[in-house]
């Protein structure tokens, strides 16, 4: 009988663990070993080689002739993180604040979230292309600035630069803040802005000593969707950046094509290990799961 | 009573069976339940009109998996059960013959054989050699032995692919923006484009356009354009990334509709291009013209390949479909997109006058030409750029490869990227 008790819960946690082992925790474990391969034009070669990871940092000890390679890829790569992760936050946050605070009706509220997804309807490649049209030196931005004589010439920054990488990230990924600091702001017990109100709290303080600290949570659940989305993109930066601005993504997609898997799974291990990083300091700031 | 029915539906029995066989035609009788051909290739050459015109002349059904150029050769290497007939460009048999992964085609299978262009067999072209820098596809077209994971130096019973199309690529322009002759690939980095210029972010081929720049100004003069040194590669890498520092690339592209977009929206006026992404920025009334330049062409050729795998039926149904493509009908289509095909002979047949004289002879078209679908691409009078089959294909300075290099090739691209 007892037997039986202690083996049950194992049993009905085995169909989940077994789908995890198989699609999530042996790719990983697959990915790690063959970035310590060596490889050839064709072939694979098992074999434990520092090649991938040498090759890899080739030069980085060197900072006379500027960064290398890995690095100057990881600081744009980080750079495009941070701007997005900013720009997302606050527009998350505010979104989600208008939502769960501003407006009363449970149905206005609804529609209103559903019209957040709207982005969602089309597919991603198509939402990208569809700004060039918009942003190109002869799109109607250009035009409309130019025809009211804003400024003198089309303006190319707007268009295959920092400026429509970030803009295209922040279109895609905002609905990832608003979701989770939405859900954290409707569990906020309506009655503590109510008592610090009450307490003489300006609007100001309240948000930023009641509501900020409690929808906690829900920033860092977005934070990292947005952060383990843009670490790895290569779609929306090389359409965006017209191919030009580095990023990690892209170089692991161009050494899978050229059959470089172990060059790419060293890649991928460092990346991961980073996002790994990143995602452990974030929690260890803030537990998720005691604020949830 | 019932004796006569079962009588007569026999006799509509064997009768249908008969139309069936009388149907298909007489070299290929797949009577025996139909086959089905899983073609891998990019999708150059996956049309459905290819695919309808098969199905009607051989009973062959094909299935199109198209992929990336990437990925055909990813394909070949590691997953070479997954298709019965490899639609590949030249260069990548320098990655996937080593494989040991396709088999060797019978020269006396393909009754065409000794027909294909000199282009392929020869190197040459109406007698004269033309350039083979990088993988010209005579150089890896045939094998020693049936199961050779190398290349032979001289023509064998064993042909690696059986060519199908090939082209010459150069730089594409907007005339209406330029306004001025362009005649060399020099003017890809000329400062008067800034901003306005693009390059193809595919490593193997971008370096390679890159490379006709360097030797177009004069830099520097490559033993083999297609197979750099180290050196070589440094400098020419150099080269590309103190134009990307000086903004002289407004984006690169990677994909067909990519380098449409560019051109037709305005964002470039100088860059490198594909022959039908040319027609598809004219055919929205866009004046785009595909350049020819005094330094020559860059080529590239694709054909079929088969498994090592594939046997009895299903290979046999391979060559018959490979037959049939060099037949004319396929070779017609081809040249009527502006591409060539292997055989000249067949396809000038199942071809109008008009449109040999267009396509091939580079003469002025006697009425509007029209793509296989109808739509009118050059109104009569219209000249094709860069001339005719002989002074294209004569001009080709290199083909498109893959380097001994090539890692590092890799490595120094992605460098520039993050330059």
């Amino acid at each position: 009988m007892t037997q039986r008790r202690d083996w049950a819960p194992l049993l009905q946690a085995a169909p989940l663990a077994l789908v995890l082992l198989l699609f999530f925790v042996f790719p990983l474990v697959a990915t790690a070993v063959v970035s310590l391969w060596n490889y050839t034009e064709y072939s694979l070669v098992p074999d434990v080689t520092s090649r991938n990871y040498a090759e890899m940092f080739e030069g980085c000890g060197n900072l006379s002739d500027g960064l290398c390679t890995t690095f100057r890829t990881y600081i744009s790569t980080l750079r495009l993180c941070g701007l997005v992760w900013l720009c997302t936050l606050v527009l998350g946050f505010t979104v989600s604040y208008f939502l769960a605070f501003h407006v009363r009706s449970d149905t206005v509220r609804m529609a209103l979230f559903l019209v957040c997804t709207a982005p969602f309807l089309t597919s991603n490649v198509i939402r990208m292309i569809s700004w060039l049209p918009l942003l190109g030196r002869e799109g109607l931005v250009n035009q409309a600035l130019v025809g009211s004589g804003v400024v003198d010439a089309p303006q190319d920054w707007l268009l295959f630069s920092d400026f429509s990488v970030v803009l295209a990230f922040v279109h895609l990924y905002t609905l990832f803040v608003v979701v989770p600091v939405f859900n954290s702001m409707m569990r906020i017990d309506r009655r503590l802005l109510e008592a610090a109100q009450d307490a003489g709290a300006s609007g100001w303080q309240t948000l930023w000593h009641v509501v900020v600290p409690l929808t906690k949570p829900g920033l860092v659940i977005g934070s990292i969707f947005v952060i383990v989305l843009v670490m790895g993109d290569f779609v929306t930066i090389g359409v965006m950046g017209g191919q030009q601005i580095a990023s990690i993504g892209k170089i692991i997609q161009v050494q899978m094509s050229y059959l470089q898997f172990p060059a790419a799974a060293a890649q991928a291990v460092v990346l991961l290990g980073l996002v790994l990083l990143v995602i452990a300091a974030m929690t260890k700031l803030i537990d998720i799961r005691r604020e949830l | 009573m019932d004796t006569t029915i079962r009588a007569g539906r026999r006799q509509l029995l064997q009768g249908a069976a008969g139309l069936a066989a009388a149907g298909l035609a007489a070299p290929a009788v797949h009577a025996q339940g139909a086959v089905t051909l899983r073609y891998v290739g990019t999708a150059v050459n996956q049309s459905k009109e290819i695919k309808d015109k098969v199905k009607e002349d051989l009973g062959i059904t094909l299935e199109y998996v198209p992929v990336t150029s990437d990925d055909v050769v990813r394909r070949a290497v590691t997953q070479p059960n997954s298709f019965d007939v490899l639609d590949s460009e030249y260069w990548m048999l320098k990655k996937i013959i080593p494989s040991g992964n396709l088999q060797g085609m019978d020269a006396r299978r393909i009754k065409l054989v000794d027909e294909i262009t000199p282009v392929f067999t020869k190197g040459e072209i109406a007698g004269k050699k033309i350039g083979d820098q990088g993988t010209a596809p005579m150089k890896v077209s045939y094998l020693p032995t049936q199961n050779g994971k190398s290349f032979a130096t001289s023509p064998t019973q064993w042909l690696t692919l059986i060519p199908t199309t090939y082209n010459a690529d150069t730089l594409g322009i907007r005339p209406d923006k330029i306004n001025r002759p362009i005649t060399s690939w020099a003017e890809l980095l000329n400062p008067e484009f800034k901003g306005k210029a693009s390059l193809l972010n595919i490593p193997s081929i971008g370096i390679m356009d890159a490379a006709m720049v360097v030797e177009a100004t004069g830099q520097h003069k490559y033993a083999d354009k297609g197979n750099m040194t180290r050196a070589e590669i440094d400098l020419t890498m150099k080269v590309l990334t103190e134009a990307k520092r000086a903004g002289q690339f407004r984006a690169f592209w990677k994909d067909f509709n990519e380098s449409v977009n560019l051109m037709a929206s305005g964002e470039t006026v100088i860059q490198s291009m594909w022959s039908p992404a040319v027609t598809a920025v004219r055919s929205r009334g866009i004046p785009c013209t595909y350049q020819p330049l005094k330094e020559g062409y860059r080529a590239w050729a694709a054909g079929f390949g088969i498994p090592k795998t594939l046997t009895g039926r299903k290979l046999d149904a391979t060559y018959d479909f490979i037959n049939w493509f060099l037949s004319g009908w396929a070779g017609a289509y081809l040249n009527r997109q502006g591409y060539y095909s292997a055989v000249l002979s067949t396809a000038q047949k199942s071809m109008e006058a008009y449109e040999w004289d267009f396509w091939m002879l580079g003469k002025p078209a006697a009425q509007d030409i029209k793509a296989p679908d109808g739509t009118v691409l050059e109104k009569a009078g219209a000249v094709r750029d860069g001339g005719s089959y002989e002074a294209r294909m004569g001009a080709v300075a290199c083909w498109n490869a893959v380097m001994d290099e090539n890692d590092y090739m890799v490595r120094k691209w992605n460098e520039f990227i993050a330059a």
